[in-house]
């Protein structure tokens, strides 16, 4: 069986133009791996949407991609607000983001629940004033 | 070894082995070996871009000389509409016609005028229920190589109509076929005037189509000084041009997008902005875009590398050309509606063709890639192509494969030499030492 693979990525929260540009890292590896095109654009897209509620919400933050024989594992990591309600922020539609942010097109609302569409597991683990953390898993 | 027969090649003999095409070829398709600059045949998607950046003029693109045709009965030319902006003063696309008749060709069909029914017919083709949105524009040959390569989820948003050059051949073979009965089709050589080599090598490895109907390339710029001579002393100049604002405006970026008469576009240009476009499209954040128009050369087809002119001063003149002409000349029949003849779209299927895996078997590629991450951190990370790779995980990708060695890298053969001098410095000083111990 072959050792996991592992990818390690800090996500810059000053630099909103660069947002997003992990996930394209990450889909550029993950096609060297023959991973089926499936497969990759889930991970690609739960994270690209992880990536931006970082630069968002919590000013950055890393993200490590852990490639096993049988899934992929996300995990995304920030010291930002936290999340006080989960339940309210998995609504498709609910969101916090700032005007600022809304007006570049961001900020829909549909973030996490395209997180939970993409990916086979989703777990956020959260405390309010110290952080957040997503953990997903797409099985392969 | 790939099948797919390019265009863009190396002289080798100019070439010095510089970085510049290493470090802008957009899927790190080049490497330098042996002091000259070497293109992997899988990877290169015939974009042009080393021939633009080569300061050295060591790239050329291989199109075929007009000579080669010489035993067809009919020869027909198919300019493309940014061959309308390589002129000086030009004030009727007519001398451009005329002047092709006058270089030895039957008949002339403006891949412009193909150009206009392509947008009258996509205008048709978005209205229809259960396509896949945004559709991309399947016109230059770099993009819809570069999907078939790495985006495999876009093919089906790509237009699957006929482009321009593909249409306008089959109508003027018909066509041709039609006026002069006597001829069959083995008689009727197509030849494309091109802007750049990507249409090369479309014609060689068409997409959508089994085989092109169009037999030849000709390169604007060769076909330019042939034109420039004779366009001087035209002796009759009849009305031959059959094209409208839309057609012309098709040799730039943004062209093909404002003649669908919808919003909802987006028009990007220039081969990194197309990646990026298409990855934005791929993660689905352009959905609510009818229409997306790519174009791997910066400007559009006016900045082809196969032109003569500057892309912004030809689009200039293509604004002055078109100012007095009708949007279009070129529409379907208006009874027909909606409709779409299905001998106007594709025929044959895109092939997924990856060629980023490091290994066909995923436990393998993990393997690989492991050990890739490992090589890759012992280097500086400062991308200077001076090892002949273009980063520094390129050339950690390269020995783990098995093409290259470490000793490449300057700056870990700068430590070793330190190390070593320390060495012998510490050698050196012990033997004076015992010298003057001796003496």
């Amino acid at each position: 069986m072959a050792e996991a693979v592992r990818f390690h990525f800090d996500v810059d929260g000053d630099n909103f133009a660069s947002a997003g540009e992990a996930s394209v890292q990450v889909k550029k590896l993950l096609r060297q791996l023959a991973l089926s095109p499936e497969v990759i654009r889930k991970v690609s897209i739960a994270m690209y949407e992880g990536e931006i509620n970082m630069v968002i919400h919590a000013n950055g933050g890393t993200a490590d991609v852990t490639v096993e024989e049988d899934r992929i594992t996300i995990v995304l990591s920030d010291s930002g607000p936290g999340i006080a309600d989960i339940d309210q922020a998995m609504q498709a539609g609910y969101s916090t983001a700032p005007e600022n942010v809304r007006s570049l097109g961001f900020g829909a609302g549909m973030g996490l629940p395209n997180m939970k569409r993409n990916t086979d597991q989703m777990q956020i683990e959260s405390t309010v004033g110290v952080g957040t953390t997503v953990t997903m898993v797409v099985l392969i | 070894m790939s099948n797919f027969k390019h265009s863009v090649s190396l002289i080798a003999e100019k070439c010095k082995g510089c970085t510049n095409c290493l470090k802008r070829c957009p899927t790190e398709a080049i490497r330098i070996r042996d002091g000259h600059s070497v293109i992997d045949e899988d990877r290169c998607i015939d974009c042009g871009q080393c021939i633009r950046v080569c300061p050295y003029q060591a790239k050329r693109a291989s199109s075929d000389r007009f000579e080669k045709f010489a035993d067809y009965k009919y020869k027909i030319a198919l300019p493309a509409p940014a061959l309308y902006g390589q002129f000086e003063r030009l004030e009727d696309i007519d001398y451009i016609i005329s002047g092709l008749y006058e270089c030895g060709f039957d008949e002339v069909v403006e891949v412009a005028r193909a150009a206009e029914l392509v947008s009258d017919y996509t205008r048709k083709y978005l209205l229809r229920e259960g396509i896949k949105k945004p559709v991309i524009s399947s016109a230059c040959p770099v993009v819809t190589r570069l999907i078939s390569m790495r985006f495999p989820f876009l093919s089906d948003h790509l237009l699957p109509i006929l482009p321009p050059i593909e249409l306008a051949a089959k109508l003027a073979r018909e066509e041709a076929l039609a006026l002069h009965p006597e001829l069959s089709d083995q008689d009727i050589c197509v030849l494309f005037i091109s802007p750049c080599p990507a249409k090369v090598s479309y014609v060689r490895n068409p997409i959508g189509v089994e085989r092109s109907a169009v037999d030849g390339v000709l390169s604007i710029s060769d076909v330019y000084f042939k034109l420039v001579s004779v366009m001087n002393h035209l002796d009759r100049l009849d009305h031959y041009a059959k094209t409208g604002i839309i057609g012309i405006s098709w040799a730039g970026s943004g062209g093909e997008a404002s003649a669908l008469l919808n919003d909802k576009y987006l028009a990007a240009d220039g081969i990194d902005d197309v990646i990026k476009v298409l990855e934005e499209i791929e993660n689905e954040n352009l959905s609510d875009l009818a229409f997306v128009e790519l174009n791997a050369c910066h400007g559009g087809c006016v900045g082809g590398t196969l032109n003569i002119e500057n892309p912004f001063i030809a689009k200039a003149r293509l604004t002055n050309l078109r100012r007095y002409l009708p949007v279009s000349m070129n529409t379907s029949p208006r009874e027909s509606g909606t409709f779409i003849p299905e001998e106007y779209f594709w025929n044959k299927p895109i092939d997924y063709t990856p060629v980023a895996r490091l290994s066909e078997d995923r436990g393998k590629a993990m393997e690989i890639m492991a050990r890739i991450q490992q090589v890759n951190d012992e280097f500086p990370q400062i991308d200077c192509g001076a090892c002949g790779s273009p980063t520094c995980r390129a050339l950690a990708e390269d020995i783990v494969l098995g093409n290259s060695t470490d000793s490449q890298c300057i700056f870990i053969l700068k430590e070793k030499y330190k190390e070593l001098k320390k060495e012998t410095e510490g050698v050196h000083d012990g033997s004076t030492t015992e010298d003057q111990a001796g003496s």
